[in-house]
């Protein structure tokens, strides 16, 4: 069969023909092997990728590697350089320089015959199947600001609400840093930690659930209060003024705070500090119902919700997140659609980019199964979260899920123990390391 | 051992008119072991609460309570003052055992 005689790498032996106006040309030959798609017509079956983050670039190269050949993958991605946000903890505390959380998509066009399309998509027209991207280019050099789609794959992330915060704006986050996302973020909030001085007084106000990375905000202070230590910053403290009244992991956070950073890190719930009334970003002032807290530095993590396209493409409920069938993460609202990732409601399962990977899985194994009539298995779930707190101490929490009733639920779970030996927290800063090499390398190819 | 008393919270307007009623919120971090409960260690965990919380205002009653062990972890007290001149208000909790701590929180009246 013609297709048989592809060669591994079909862009860079074919660089003058794309995959798909190649599809196209195979489309005229009788009898192709395209016959088991159902109602999709000759061509291969095209697969649009918004997103390029654990969920997307998951996605894009699981359908490559197991449906590259028949499948027009295209992925969408505004940021030709991709930052992580896991992990970007340990380079405020000086464990990760900023260059090795960052990744390219080059492999993935190259080595994985994915489309890399770095542009922005403004709209999805969700009747006629297109998405509208704010640039646009053919590869012919011609101006084409759509891109049709046979199934799409919405992984978008979050927004950031900074509304949610009274006094604060997305322009004030140039002064109080949410670091929440993007790289720019993440270097103001580092620049702005080493330049702080003896007896400085970092202020973080912790996000409302649900938000990307629950563990975050807390492992962050611990990041934090280890440069204070690394630095000599004996009188420097940090207080983490939440929003919510519990938080992952706490008491195991709470038991390395005692033993690494004693008194340096305090947690103000709502009900001790009685709720954010207003904050003065410029001052570095917060006040709440019961105090005026003022700091050097205010890092400002807002409520979340799904990436803008997301709402925009009308995908999200009242929640703001988008509904999801838990067996398929087909979007409830259009089943020629799947989301996944943070902007999905994911029930029992955590925003993090273990998630995210997990839930490309079963993307992936559906899509194949629905345009390339290959078995789909039932859909299981996993999730790790680790936290670093110190140079020798990480805590995990962790579970598998599976879909029952109409949700995604916790099917097993496990956490860190108090009790743990010294041996085990130090294996676990390992364990990390090697999960973020393992799902950089599934996101971005190459080898780990 | 018992730990030290936690900052208090406690917030008072800056101002306020002549004979017009205003709020006074006030907060203290503390577990308020009721000696009902059992610890990690799976012996119970001695009662240790704050017993007693007073308000005055130069040296005058203003407020107070007598807290028993069935009140809550970090106890709030928030009530309603009217005065005729400026001044100075002491807040004061009192733990099991004698140990306390007081702020004072100055405000003007015209």
């Amino acid at each position: 069969m013609l297709m048989s005689q592809r060669s591994p790498h079909p862009s860079s032996a074919l660089p003058s023909i794309t995959r798909r106006r190649f599809a196209r040309w195979l489309g005229l030959a009788p009898a192709v092997t395209l016959s088991s798609v159902p109602s999709i017509g000759a061509a291969r079956p095209r697969v649009v990728i918004v997103g390029g983050g654990a969920g997307g670039a998951s996605t894009a190269r699981l359908l490559a590697r197991d449906g590259g050949d028949r499948l027009d993958i295209t992925l969408v991605e505004p940021s030709g350089t991709y930052t992580t946000c896991f992990q970007s903890n340990l380079y405020l505390g000086g464990y990760r320089t900023l260059g090795s959380l960052q990744h390219d998509y080059r492999r993935l066009a190259t080595e994985h015959g994915v489309r890399v399309v770095q542009d922005r998509v403004t709209h999805i027209d969700r009747d006629r199947r297109l998405v509208a991207l704010a640039n646009g280019e053919a590869d012919d050099g011609t101006r084409n600001s759509t891109l049709g789609y046979d199934r799409l794959v919405v992984a978008p992330g979050i927004e950031l609400l900074h509304d949610s915060l009274p006094g604060h704006s997305a322009a004030l986050a140039e002064i109080a840093p949410h670091a929440w996302q993007g790289a720019q973020q993440l270097a103001l909030l580092k620049s702005r930690l080493d330049a702080l001085g003896n007896g400085d007084h970092v202020i973080i106000v912790a996000p409302p659930n649900p938000y990307r990375c629950p563990p975050g905000p807390y492992e962050r202070a611990s990041m934090i209060a280890r440069l204070f230590q690394r630095r000599g910053l004996t009188d420097s403290r940090i207080t983490l003024l939440d929003t919510k009244t519990a938080y992952s992991k706490q008491a195991l956070f709470e038991a390395s705070w005692r033993r690494h950073y004693p008194g340096t890190i305090e947690w103000l719930p709502p009900d001790v500090h009685g709720g954010i009334l207003s904050i003065d970003a410029t001052r570095g002032m917060v006040e709440t119902d019961l105090d005026t807290f003022q700091g050097q530095l205010l890092n400002l993590i807002p409520a979340q919700r799904a990436g803008a396209i997301a709402q925009d493409a009308a995908l999200a409920d009242a929640s703001g997140f988008c509904p999801i069938d838990p067996g398929t993460m087909r979007s409830t609202l259009d089943p020629a659609i799947s989301v996944l990732g943070d902007a999905c409601i994911a029930g029992d399962m955590p925003k993090s980019a273990f998630a995210a990977n997990s839930q490309a899985r079963v993307v992936a194994a559906n899509l194949l199964g629905e345009l390339l009539d290959r078995p789909v298995p039932t859909a299981r779930y996993g999730n790790i979260c680790w936290s670093q707190i110190a140079d020798d101490d990480s805590i995990k929490v962790g579970g598998g899920y599976a879909s029952s009733g109409n949700r995604i639920a916790s099917s097993s779970a496990f956490i860190s123990e108090r009790t743990d030996d010294a041996s085990t927290r130090e294996a676990n800063v390992g364990e990390a390391q090697a999960w973020y090499r393992s799902i950089t390398t599934e996101m971005f190819g190459g080898t780990s | 051992m018992a730990a030290p008393l936690a900052e208090p919270r406690v917030k008072v307007p800056e101002r306020a008119r002549i004979g017009e009623p205003f709020t006074i919120k006030t907060l203290l971090r503390h577990p308020m072991d009721s000696g009902h409960r059992i610890g990690e260690d799976d012996r119970l965990i001695p009662r240790l609460i704050i017993n007693r919380f007073i308000a005055t205002f130069e040296n005058e009653f203003v407020f107070s309570a007598i807290i028993e062990p069935s009140i809550a972890a970090n106890p709030y007290f928030e009530f309603t003052v009217r005065l005729e001149r400026s001044g100075r208000f002491r807040f004061l909790w009192i733990e099991d055992g004698g140990a306390s701590i007081a702020v004072e929180r100055s405000i003007i009246v015209a």
